[in-house]
């Protein structure tokens, strides 16, 4: 953490303006909000094309889906587990900007393009897997150099206590965010939630990306089998895909939270208020 | 603080319009479009240079078959000429491998049956999503390309298709590359049966690494090219020229 005390060596307190996110983190930052936002879009334009998932080596129509997008009788329908539910109006079978009715797994609000095109969802899709590589590694090489990884985002082992993890997960759940100095470092479930997304989700997005083509198939076996089959391989996209969505939710929700213009700011510039101590 | 205010106003503003209405104008935009198609080159070199050119599609045993091998895009070619072809049994179909080529062929059905055999239990992958596994059996391309001598102009081949779709007769091409492949093979057989016309009887391209829109259907001539530019727009298949899927189909 690079934070500054006002003072000359003083420890920042509340109130205090500190240096935040270094430019690394925040150029990455807003360069995979763009990506990552573009690749979920133009995944589920990709995923309307076939509203079926499996496990396996192989699937199509006639083979048993685990989680299927459809419409049945005009109704739009969720099959997960053979369970159905009703979607109407969502998924399967919606309404598109003009009022007219369309039979597609995901709506035109949630796709890139919003109009159906698989060929064009492939084209951003596979765009910004470039990106996202690219930045993701060059990000990895520069937090281990400049040690962030290991000193702001790795948890200790005291950190891990289930004691102090519980603490912490009271504190999100009563909304009571750290303030003064604690508030320039991350706590242990925002630790994990990020080193979750860049050691876990993104590289396992990559992993299961590359193991759905057939010319790297022919070249690195081993990644088809470690993800059990290529319609494995698409089924953990997509289920990463849903967890790291869920992540950007909880993630808008925490900066909603806890001060959204002194966070954007902090993303922005580098420069974070910390929040002064409360009165006793 | 007013500058900041202004970006993070403008941030605001462009990620609303983008999504609003702003989506499939982006998306149109010839610029943009050429920009984000430039990875296509981009993919297919990286895969060639860190991946081996001569690596094997997986082949599977009898056990792991897909039930069913569905059947995609055209079901069945329309016109006479074909049903007489399908009534007649194919006993006059010809395929013809022309263009840069010394000796030009003309071969029955008969005579590529006649030539060694390949057969492989492969993984079909549609750019859909689905996969099918299916055992096919036909002559390696590389023994027809031997027997017509390539000149070596040659860069392409072009698989001229007897199937016709809203906009044009259906067509693909690969480089020599995938054409001298060892599993590359215009398959007359699936799971043992003489090919479905669903599945594109009576012979069909198998070019293994690549996905299923390469793997052209109802194949009647074999064309080696110097450039796809001539031919159809000149992107090198239908759904290339057309609708802006990637002529490299290997993710």
């Amino acid at each position: 953490m690079t934070e500054q005390g006002q003072q000359d060596g003083a420890a920042p307190r509340g109130g205090d303006l500190v240096r935040r996110h270094r430019t690394s983190t925040r150029l990455w930052h807003w360069i995979n909000a763009f990506t990552i936002f573009t690749m979920l879009m133009s995944g589920l334009m990709i995923f309307n094309a076939h509203p079926r998932l499996y496990w396996g080596q192989y699937g199509a129509n006639t083979d048993r889906a685990w989680l299927q997008i459809g419409s049945a009788g005009g109704r739009g329908v969720l099959i997960v587990g053979g369970e159905a539910y009703d979607t109407t109006g969502v998924l399967g079978v919606w309404e598109d900007r003009d009022g007219i009715e369309r039979r597609r797994a995901f709506p035109w609000w949630a796709t890139i393009p919003s109009n159906y095109s698989l060929a064009d969802a492939r084209i951003w899709h596979f765009f910004f897997a470039w990106v996202l590589v690219l930045s993701a590694a060059t990000y990895l090489v520069a937090s281990l150099v400049n040690r962030h990884l290991q000193r702001d985002l790795l948890p200790r082992a005291a950190e891990l206590h289930p004691s102090h993890v519980w603490h912490d997960i009271r504190d999100h759940l009563r909304l009571r965010f750290p303030r003064g100095a604690a508030a320039a470092r991350y706590g242990i479930l925002q630790k994990l939630a990020y080193v979750g997304v860049i050691l876990g989700l993104i590289p396992l997005l990559i992993l299961t990306g590359l193991t759905m083509s057939p010319g790297v198939n022919a070249a690195w076996p081993w990644l088809v089998d470690l993800f059990g089959g290529r319609q494995s391989a698409r089924s953990i996209h997509f289920l990463c895909a849903a967890a790291m969505l869920l992540f950007i939710l909880v993630h808008l929700l925490m900066v909603l939270l806890s001060g959204p213009l002194n966070q954007l700011r902090a993303m922005i510039t580098g420069a974070y208020r910390l929040p002064r101590e409360k009165e006793r | 603080m007013i500058s900041r205010r202004k970006l993070i106003g403008s941030l605001a503003a462009g990620a609303g319009g983008l999504i609003l209405s702003g989506c499939n104008r982006i998306n149109a935009d010839p610029r943009v479009r050429s920009m984000l198609q430039s990875a296509e080159g981009l993919t297919m070199r990286a895969q060639r240079l860190i991946t081996d050119r001569t690596a094997l599609a997986r082949e599977f045993d009898a056990a792991d078959l897909s039930p069913l091998f569905r059947s995609n895009g055209t079901r069945k070619p329309a016109g006479t000429a074909y049903e007489t072809h399908l009534r007649a049994g194919f006993a006059d179909w010809r395929l013809v491998v022309d263009g840069l080529v010394a000796r030009p062929l003309s071969l029955s059905l008969g005579q590529i049956r006649s030539l060694p055999r390949r057969t492989q239990i492969t993984r079909h992958d549609c750019v859909e999503g689905w996969s099918a596994i299916g055992q096919w059996t036909g002559a390696p391309l590389k023994l027809l390309l031997d027997m017509a001598g390539l000149r070596s102009s040659a860069r392409y081949l072009i698989f001229h298709c007897a199937d016709r779709y809203a906009q044009g007769d259906y067509y693909e091409s690969i480089d020599l590359i995938d054409a001298f492949h060892p599993q590359t093979i215009l398959a007359w057989g699936l799971n043992g049966q003489p090919l479905p016309v669903g599945n594109g009887a009576p012979l069909r391209l198998r070019v293994e690494r690549q996905l299923g829109y390469k793997h052209a259907k109802y194949v009647q001539r074999i064309e080696a090219v110097e450039s796809l530019s001539a031919h159809g727009r000149g992107k090198g298949g239908y759904w290339e020229d057309y609708y802006d899927y990637a002529w490299y189909a290997g993710i």
